[in-house]
């Protein structure tokens, strides 16, 4: 077996934190988060650094069911990245629920590794370890109030339907397998491009399996409906980090799989598929934007778009060209940052507002916090893809992906869905700023929340207006 | 030409300062120099910029200025570029030169207000966005500008967001935001779309190369160029306020009265004619697209016209009237005299923007009253307001040797040439609207007797930051037709067409490829300045007729033709149209089946059900949580049997 050492190091380093050091911290030190907190932080961030310099590393490592270097590096720094700034803006959130347990940022930790091994994997069986390392994860930092009805609540309908959907997944890896022999990308796509799989048949199931199960994951119609529960139910810190880098790790695990298994130009069941994957993605942005409309819970309403973006990021996927994945990464990293630093905002409000998202409670924001109410609007414009932010451009290069591929139609359908969707970002906007409080209400610190609101909004200008720093990255693999 | 780059720069670092540091400035006159002196600053590079092109020979005007490469994947690569050239110097220069004159007004105007920080840096962002719109050298860079000041615009129309506003479903200053807004948007995708057309065609968003090779890659009217072109155009009604999309910029009047002069009559409302005229080549390719455009913006022009006759809100009369106004400039460009459109667009913002300032000077002096019919006499309290309105009103109503008489007339003319009689017909009646309703506005403000109590109001004239810029916009109205003298009197008087002649080259590529109509016209041409100039001055003496004596005569009018009246009152009740057709349906879709039974019923129901058990039994809780989760997993093992159907039965 041969094992690419300094390509392999973020994934050697995180594993060797989590299980060994880890572990043995927490079970000496105990109820000492603070520690447990700077060491996780710490962990990540080293993970990160290492990543950055695997970065160059080519080829495969453990056998070649892991793949190394660009595309996985950079998810690996993606996915540390949510962690760190998920976990800054966790600690005041749990510390006032009085919830700040050590096993919250374990989880979370874990969480990252799962979703480093599905960007690294190559592999199914891989693959579906680092799923099922990151659900487990979710399943229980979801229910992690354990005193909170909705809470609990949200993380039994999220295990349920996850458990569900797994099953499908792996019936679908099986399914694969029996139709070509093989549970590695490169060579379950070359038996589909060259057709030579045994049974074909299986192999059709096993696609159509596999769709299924990844569309789960990412939240695309019709297997969406878990989505706002869940993301309604958890605790909005948690929301904030499933919703964005679950779903980053899941269409990079997506990207990768059905490259193989669907590639450009061989016909048949692959065309049928493309086509299908066309018309959830349609129906997905569709059914997530028209519904937030109604919604007067600001939560809700960002759990809703967060489905709909499914929609937009599957366009990727549908047009299946190297542009097509790069606008895909693109966007999953603008979305990172503009979804998540809704949540905290979200999630810092509620500390003021009592319990309740409603959007009433943003009335006046703008008097109240002109710069929480400022780098909300933000938020909002880029989700709903308006320049200068990350949005527009990581939306155009989906569409255009979408239209060089000949879907004229999605982006037509992804167009009037996006019009839509300003309505209800606007309208939040509306609130904040054209319209007064009800009454005076104090205000807290952020404390460390403020660094990821902080950071996701420079982010999003960053990439607004330097797109470049990011694409010439993309353009390296 | 590197300067050129600091053209938008000044009003962005003006953006910021008073942005970040406003309220800690509190300092009135400070911010107002800091905000009118970013775009002074701008205009005086533009005007460098604009001596040194008269020094180069024509074929030299044209540079880009590259500031760094936006974007670059693969083949796609977008620049930060900025074309300078005599169009977008043209509107530099306008932009730039009416802003700070606008810029300053508002000093004057806002005195006082609890935001005045916060409206200057939106007027900075606006000009900055405005700027990179018309000198951006690709589609990308236009389209950011195109949506920066869709956001300026929807942040300044909500300015005053605790006021009320009466429009079309519309109640306060941030719903007509939120409409203008959307409304917009529906027209960005158009541009979008085209974008994304070009692009695949053409592999390159770059102005020059796109006009250069337009005529190699497109086949003359086929299907491709129409649909780009009419992409394209629907983003220009959109921004311009045409039919279909024209509905939101009579509401937009809820922003302040500055707001209303430079961004909904000077400049921002102009974009799609900048559009065109900066594609005309493509547009010229496509003789379906231009008989469009010149058919929607005829209509446009009399159907704005016509509602503008009925309104007692003097900024409704001057919204309906620059929508009016700008159905002329897209009758033009639909009959392929680009170089009329853009001189109308510049003639046009000088007097829009002094009757809009003129109207907040009124609106000012009568302490927030909007309504004409509860003012009158108004000549005596405001005389400098007074006088250079009328200017204004002579100006629009194409009075002779008035800026716009030059430019509508040219219009009408080409309109006659290129697009035959009806058209001209058309046109003809829309500019005797144009002169009607000016004059009742006029006559109704500031003639006759006061119609409100003098001894409690007390009218006073506006503070010298608002007339002065009022008196050079006056200047302006005058003599700013003289650019472009037609050569029919030209010829008299030995005066070029200094425009047309300073335009040419950026329509030369669109005008080559129209059927030019050659032979001597002058005898006709002549008759039609008559016939137009008849037609201004029969709208004003109607006008005079019926309100020189007050109210009484037109309430009898009123009474007599109260169908058509109505009809007028409620704009032709396309608002109304509007929101029966799509705005009810989708909000429907959303809150009565996708919420109502898809959430209210099936997941709210049993998430309020739970909550209402919170203390109950957990085998209560269990039984309904696992209802929903089987619902939803029925829904997916459809949607599995679904795709395995379809994805099976297409391996046979």
């Amino acid at each position: 077996m041969n094992i690419d050492f300094f390509g392999s190091l973020p994934l050697v380093a995180i594993w060797l934190a989590l299980g060994a050091i880890g572990i043995v911290i927490q079970a000496f030190v105990r109820n000492n988060t603070k520690l447990v907190f700077g060491y996780y932080v710490g962990t990540l961030a080293l993970t990160a650094f290492l990543a950055i310099l695997s970065s160059g590393a080519k080829g495969s490592s453990f056998g070649g069911m892991i793949v190394l270097g660009g595309y996985a590096a950079y998810f690996d720094v993606l996915f540390c990245g949510a962690g760190i700034l998920a976990m800054l803006a966790a600690r005041p959130y749990l510390d006032r629920l009085n919830a700040e347990l050590d096993e919250f940022y374990t989880l979370m930790v874990s969480a990252v590794a799962g979703m480093m091994l599905m960007a690294h994997a190559s592999n199914l069986v891989v693959l579906f370890v680092g799923v099922e390392l990151m659900s487990i994860s979710f399943y229980v930092m979801a229910g992690f109030l354990r005193t909170d009805i909705k809470s609990v609540e949200s993380a039994l309908k999220y295990f349920l339907l996850g458990a569900f959907a797994t099953g499908f997944l792996v019936y679908g890896m099986a399914m694969l397998y029996g139709g070509t022999g093989s549970l590695d990308y490169v060579e379950i796509g070359k038996a589909v491009s060259n057709g030579t799989a045994t049974y074909p048949m299986f192999l059709a199931i096993g696609t159509v399996l596999m769709a299924a199960g990844l569309s789960f994951k990412v939240a695309a119609f019709p297997f969406h409906q878990w989505a706002p529960d869940v993301y309604d139910g958890a605790p909005t810190v948690v929301t904030a980090f499933m919703s964005t880098a679950g779903k980053a790790a899941a269409f990079s695990a997506f990207n990768p799989v059905f490259a193989a298994i669907m590639p450009d130009g061989v016909g048949g069941i692959t065309d049928t598929m493309r086509l299908a994957l066309a018309v959830m993605a349609a129906v997905t942005m569709l059914v997530g934007n028209i519904t937030a409309i109604a919604q007067t819970s600001v939560k809700r309403m960002l759990a809703f778009s967060s489905v709909a973006h499914a929609g937009y990021l599957m366009m990727g996927i549908v047009a299946g060209t190297a542009y097509g994945h790069s606008a895909i990464v693109f966007y999953l990293t603008a979305y990172m940052f503009m979804q998540m630093g809704s949540f905290v905002i979200v999630g810092y409000l509620e500390r003021e507002q009592g319990d309740g998202s409603d959007i009433e409670n943003y009335s006046g924001l703008s008097k109240q916090h002109p710069m929480l109410a400022a780098m909300m609007a933000m938020f909002m414009f880029s989700l709903a893809g308006i320049p200068p932010f990350a949005g527009f451009f990581g939306k155009y290069m989906l569409f255009y992906a979408a239209i060089q591929s000949g879907y004229t139609w999605l982006t037509i359908v992804a167009v009037a869905s996006s019009v839509i969707s300003v309505y209800f970002y606007l309208g939040l906007i509306v609130k904040m700023y054209f319209t007064d409080a009800p009454g005076k209400k104090t205000t807290f610190a952020t404390g460390t929340a403020g660094f990821t609101i902080a950071i996701c909004s420079v982010a999003i200008l960053l990439l607004g207006i330097f797109p470049w720093l990011l694409t010439n990255i993309i353009s390296t693999w | 030409m590197n300067i050129a780059a600091l053209i938008p720069l000044f009003p962005l670092i003006g953006f910021a300062i008073i942005g970040l540091f406003g309220k800690k400035l509190k300092n009135e006159k400070l911010i107002g120099i800091i905000g009118s002196g970013a775009i002074l600053a701008s205009f005086a590079v533009a005007g460098t910029l604009f001596v040194q092109m008269l020094g180069m020979p024509a074929e030299d005007r044209l540079s880009i200025v590259k500031v760094y490469t936006w974007i670059a994947t693969g083949s796609f690569t977008v620049d930060i570029a900025y074309q300078i050239d005599q169009l977008s110097l043209l509107f530099t220069l306008i932009i730039t030169g009416i802003g700070f004159l606008i810029h300053v007004y508002s000093i004057g105007y806002m005195h006082g207000d609890k935001s005045f920080p916060r409206f200057f840096a939106y007027l900075n962002l606006f000009v900055f966005m405005m700027l990179n719109l018309v000198l951006a050298s690709n589609f990308l860079l236009t389209f950011l500008g195109w949506e920066g000041v869709g956001l300026a615009s929807y942040l300044l129309i909500g300015f005053w967001y605790d006021k009320k506003f009466d429009g079309s479903h519309i109640t306060w200053t941030g719903d007509a935001a939120k409409k203008a807004f959307i409304v917009n948007r529906i027209g960005d995708f158009g541009v979008l779309i085209a974008m994304f057309m070009l692009f695949n065609l053409f592999g390159t968003l770059d102005y020059t190369t796109i006009n250069d090779s337009a005529t190699v890659v497109l086949s003359p009217n086929g299907t491709a160029v129409i649909l780009i072109t009419l992409a394209l155009f629907l983003g220009c009604t959109g921004k311009s306020a045409q039919i279909p999309l024209s509905v939101w910029l009579p509401d937009a009047m809820a922003g302040p009265t500055p707001v209303s002069a430079l961004i909904h009559a000077a400049t921002m409302v102009t974009s799609g004619i900048f559009l065109v005229s900066r594609t005309n080549v493509l547009f010229a390719l496509a003789p379906t697209t231009m008989a469009i455009v010149a058919g929607i913006g005829i209509s446009t022009a009399l159907i704005a016209g016509t509602i503008g006759i009925v309104q007692n809100d003097i900024k409704k009369v001057l919204a309906y009237s620059t929508v009016s106004q700008l159905g002329f400039m897209f009758a033009a460009l639909g009959v392929g005299a680009f170089t009329a459109a853009v001189f109308h667009v510049m003639t046009h913002a000088f007097f829009k923007a002094l009757l809009f300032l003129g109207s907040g000077s009124v609106i000012h002096g009568m302490h927030h009253e909007q309504d004409i019919q509860k003012m009158g006499g108004l000549k005596k309290h405001m005389p400098i307001t007074y006088r250079t309105f009328f200017i204004g009103t002579l100006a629009i109503s194409g009075i002779p040797f008035f800026s716009g008489f030059f430019s509508k007339d040219e219009i009408l003319w080409y309109s006659f040439l290129n697009g035959g009689m009806l058209i001209w017909g058309i046109g003809a009646l829309a500019a005797f609207c144009t002169a009607f309703y000016m004059w009742r506005v006029t006559s109704l403000t500031f003639h006759g007797e006061e119609r409100f109590d003098v001894a409690h109001v007390h009218p006073h004239e506006s503070p010298k930051t608002m007339t002065v810029p009022l008196i050079i916009l006056a200047v302006l109205s005058v003599v700013g037709g003289l650019v472009g003298i037609p050569h029919v009197l030209g010829h008299y008087l030995h005066i070029p067409n200094l425009l047309e002649s300073w335009l040419e080259p950026v329509f030369a590529g669109g005008s080559a490829l129209i059927r030019q109509h050659t032979g001597d016209h002058t005898s006709t041409e002549l008759t039609l300045m008559t016939v137009s100039t008849v037609i201004a001055i029969a709208g004003i003496m109607l006008a005079r007729s019926i309100y020189s004596g007050g109210p009484e005569k037109s309430d009898a009018l009123k009474q007599k033709f109260s169908t058509l009246h109505k009809i007028l009152w409620n704009k032709y009740y396309i608002d109304e149209i509007y929101h029966m057709a799509f705005v009810g349906p989708i909000l429907a879709a959303s809150r009565d089946f996708l919420w109502k039974i898809v959430d209210v019923v099936v997941i709210d129901g049993i998430v309020n059900g739970s909550a209402t058990v919170v203390g109950a039994t957990a085998s209560v809780l269990r039984k309904a949580q696992s209802g929903v989760a089987q619902n939803y997993a029925l829904v997916m093992l459809i949607g599995i049997m679904a795709l395995l159907s379809l994805v099976l039965y297409s391996t046979h």
